[in-house]
């Protein structure tokens, strides 16, 4: 199957007052078609990062260092800036994790949604506004005429972020990068996007690149799931592999620390902090956590290597399990 | 006997401005928001109760109205044996040292301009009559209880990690040794495997000091944790109340029923049925009379607009529907 998006040795530096801050370091991944891919990670992972570095959205003093990220048969490193407008937004798609400060706070919702209209697609500005009620109806937003007049304060939270979703999906894209998009919404309010943003990628073929740190919002909704730590990708599966047997030790503690209402487990938090990015020590950075660490793990960076069909995993104790030769 | 009991609590927050006009023109009284509308509710000693809803539900309104950081409009909150709604400015102050609350924002709620030692020590000034060194003395011993380093008494808040934070707020919270702590969202703004550490430190805290918490959280896996009952607010009332085994395995209101079916589970193979509520939470200004959540209910009938009590279907669990 060939994939939509391949992202390669991905990776991203902050300059700042105390040193480079190494925040994405040579992440590889790729997000087939139709598929939700799960990026999942404590804060620090760099999960948004990374997210944000498929858009080429990282400002000075971030710099994307290397790698090549590959859609649609295009390097979006390598395209002049004036393309890469054309790709954000049109194609790519990115839903934020804050919905009401995403929203420009003295146009009306429906007033933001027709300008993308008229920009991308060249419309009447008539033809532009019904459009937009038809999207705001599409995602969920009851009597879409009247709250197409309001603004961004006069709607819930939930609201506003249906509305950031439409703003999204506007242009069908084929790939829809949602950062946290259910993150200070309740409960009830996050299952109906989830069930939305699931819909909607059945429905128009898009990819869906989930960024969360919310676990079961991704045995829920993804396809496969990438986990990060500390900047790195230590292991990639689809979804049933990652949850019934994980391999990379961060990934078996992150499973284990959850807070669960469906079964009677003791919850276990991860041993240790995420380590600083500031000039990280060689080798694998979850060694300092880590109860399965051995000498090389201090000294060489696991490779993401596959375990089996569609799972990967960056790990030096996986890899003497499995009988590989380890120097 | 309870050692926090909250009898018939109601606070109504009047509206102003050009809608308290417009309902005068139409010669009516003004309306309110009805945060809170009858609520009541038992601690025992050494309890953990949890108190979840959803936003706007007004369980953050029933924390401030115990402490009296709002005024109740109505209903009585009882402390030990003292009417805590009947005190007068002096005695309530001396009763805080009793009483003391975690807030959700671990940066917003500490003072960007104090060290952590000088939090920790404010409400040991404020309550007790600890000379300097017994002060600086608690402090080092309350930063070591919620596992903070002594070398942190000197950092501000900015130099610390949210996580660190949060422990600084529950320090500061329990310095005096108060009997009774509200926790409001305390594990909310934390990422997930600081949560699990806090969650399981307040555990701790709270039997080894032998305290009682009031635990108010939309998040039920941590009330799940934590609490040993739990009761369930909608709109301004509670419309369920049971043990947290019994809550979590047998759930009867509607609405209970729905806010547990929404929580995603972190396992693929099983998919749950979902209960989905209509719509969202509707506006606590005009409430519909009989049962407040009726109008987004998938099983409303006729009935459900008469007017609804909580009564008790079992030992210890009381619910508020028609239709149990």
């Amino acid at each position: 199957m060939s994939e939509l998006l391949q992202v390669h040795n991905l990776t991203v530096h902050f300059a700042t007052e105390d040193g480079l801050v190494e925040a994405v370091d040579s992440v590889s991944f790729s997000v087939r078609p139709r598929e939700i891919l799960g990026v999942v990670g404590e804060s620090g992972s760099g999960k948004s990062v990374t997210a944000h570095a498929l858009l080429r959205l990282i400002r000075p003093p971030g710099r994307i260092v290397r790698g090549e990220i590959r859609f649609e048969g295009a390097d979006l490193l390598a395209l002049p800036e004036e393309q890469m407008g054309e790709v954000r937004g049109a194609r790519i798609a990115l839903v934020f994790q804050s919905p009401r400060t995403a929203l420009n706070p003295v146009l009306t919702v429906g007033g933001q949604i027709a300008r993308l209209y008229e920009l991308h697609q060249h419309v009447s500005r008539a033809e532009a506004w019904r459009r937009t009620i038809e999207m705001l109806t599409l995602v969920g937003i009851a009597e879409p005429a009247r709250r197409a007049r309001q603004y961004a304060h006069q709607l819930s939270g939930g609201m506003c972020q249906r509305v950031m979703i439409a703003m999204a999906i506007a242009s069908s894209p084929r790939l829809l990068i949602a950062d946290e998009p259910t993150t200070g919404l309740d409960v009830s309010i996050a299952a109906q996007i989830l069930d939305l943003l699931r819909g909607l990628g059945r429905r128009t073929g898009a990819s869906i690149v989930l960024i969360t740190h919310d676990l079961g919002l991704v045995a829920e909704a993804c396809d496969r799931v990438a986990v990060m730590h500390a900047g790195q990708l230590v292991e990639i599966a689809d979804v049933r592999t990652l949850f019934k047997r994980p391999l990379h030790p961060y990934t078996q503690a992150l499973v284990r620390s959850i807070p669960r209402i469906d079964r009677e487990v003791a919850m276990e938090p991860i041993p240790g902090a995420v380590p600083s990015l500031l000039a990280p020590a060689p080798g694998c950075r979850y060694a300092d956590r880590c109860a399965r660490v051995l000498p090389v793990c201090r000294l060489e960076r696991p490779m993401l290597r596959a375990a089996e069909v569609n799972h990967e995993v960056a790990c030096h104790a996986v890899e003497v399990d499995s009988g590989a030769a380890v120097r | 006997m309870a050692l926090l009991s909250v009898e018939g609590l109601v606070k109504h927050f009047p509206l102003g401005g050009a809608r308290a006009w417009l309902d005068r023109l139409g010669g009516q009284a003004p309306r309110s928001v009805r945060a809170v509308d009858g609520v009541s509710f038992a601690v025992a000693p050494g309890e953990t109760l949890g108190l979840v809803g959803e936003s706007g539900c007004g369980k953050s309104t029933v924390a401030r109205s115990i402490l009296r950081l709002v005024e109740p409009t109505a209903g009585r909150v009882i402390f030990g044996d003292v009417d805590l709604t009947a005190l007068s400015a002096e005695p309530l102050r001396r009763q805080r040292r009793n009483l003391q609350m975690v807030f959700q924002d671990p940066t917003a709620s500490l003072n960007p301009r104090l060290s952590v030692g000088r939090t920790v020590q404010e409400p040991l000034q404020r309550h007790t009559t600890l000379g300097a060194g017994e002060r600086r003395a608690r402090v080092a011993e309350v930063l070591a209880q919620v596992g903070l380093g002594a070398e942190l008494v000197d950092r501000y808040p900015h130099e610390l990690s949210g996580g660190q934070r949060q422990r600084v707020n529950i320090a500061r919270a329990i310095a005096t040794r108060p009997r009774f702590v509200v926790l409001d969202e305390p594990t909310s703004a934390l990422d997930v495997s600081i949560r699990v550490r806090a969650i399981l430190l307040l555990d701790e805290l709270r039997s080894t000091l032998g305290m009682t918490y009031l635990f108010i959280s939309h998040d039920l896996a941590s009330v799940k944790y934590l609490a040993h009952r739990v009761a369930v607010m909608y709109l301004g009332t509670i419309v369920e109340e049971a043990s947290t085994a019994e809550l979590f395995t047998r759930p009867l209101h509607p609405y209970t029923r729905a806010l547990l079916s929404a929580v995603p589970v972190p396992d693929p193979d099983r998919r749950h049925a979902r209960i989905v509520l209509a719509g969202e939470v509707p506006s606590p200004i005009d409430i519909l009379g009989g049962c407040r959540l009726r109008g987004r209910c998938p099983l409303a009938q006729p009935v459900c607009a008469e007017p609804v009590t909580l009564r008790a279907v079992a030992p210890a669990h009381r619910v508020a529907c028609h239709l149990v």
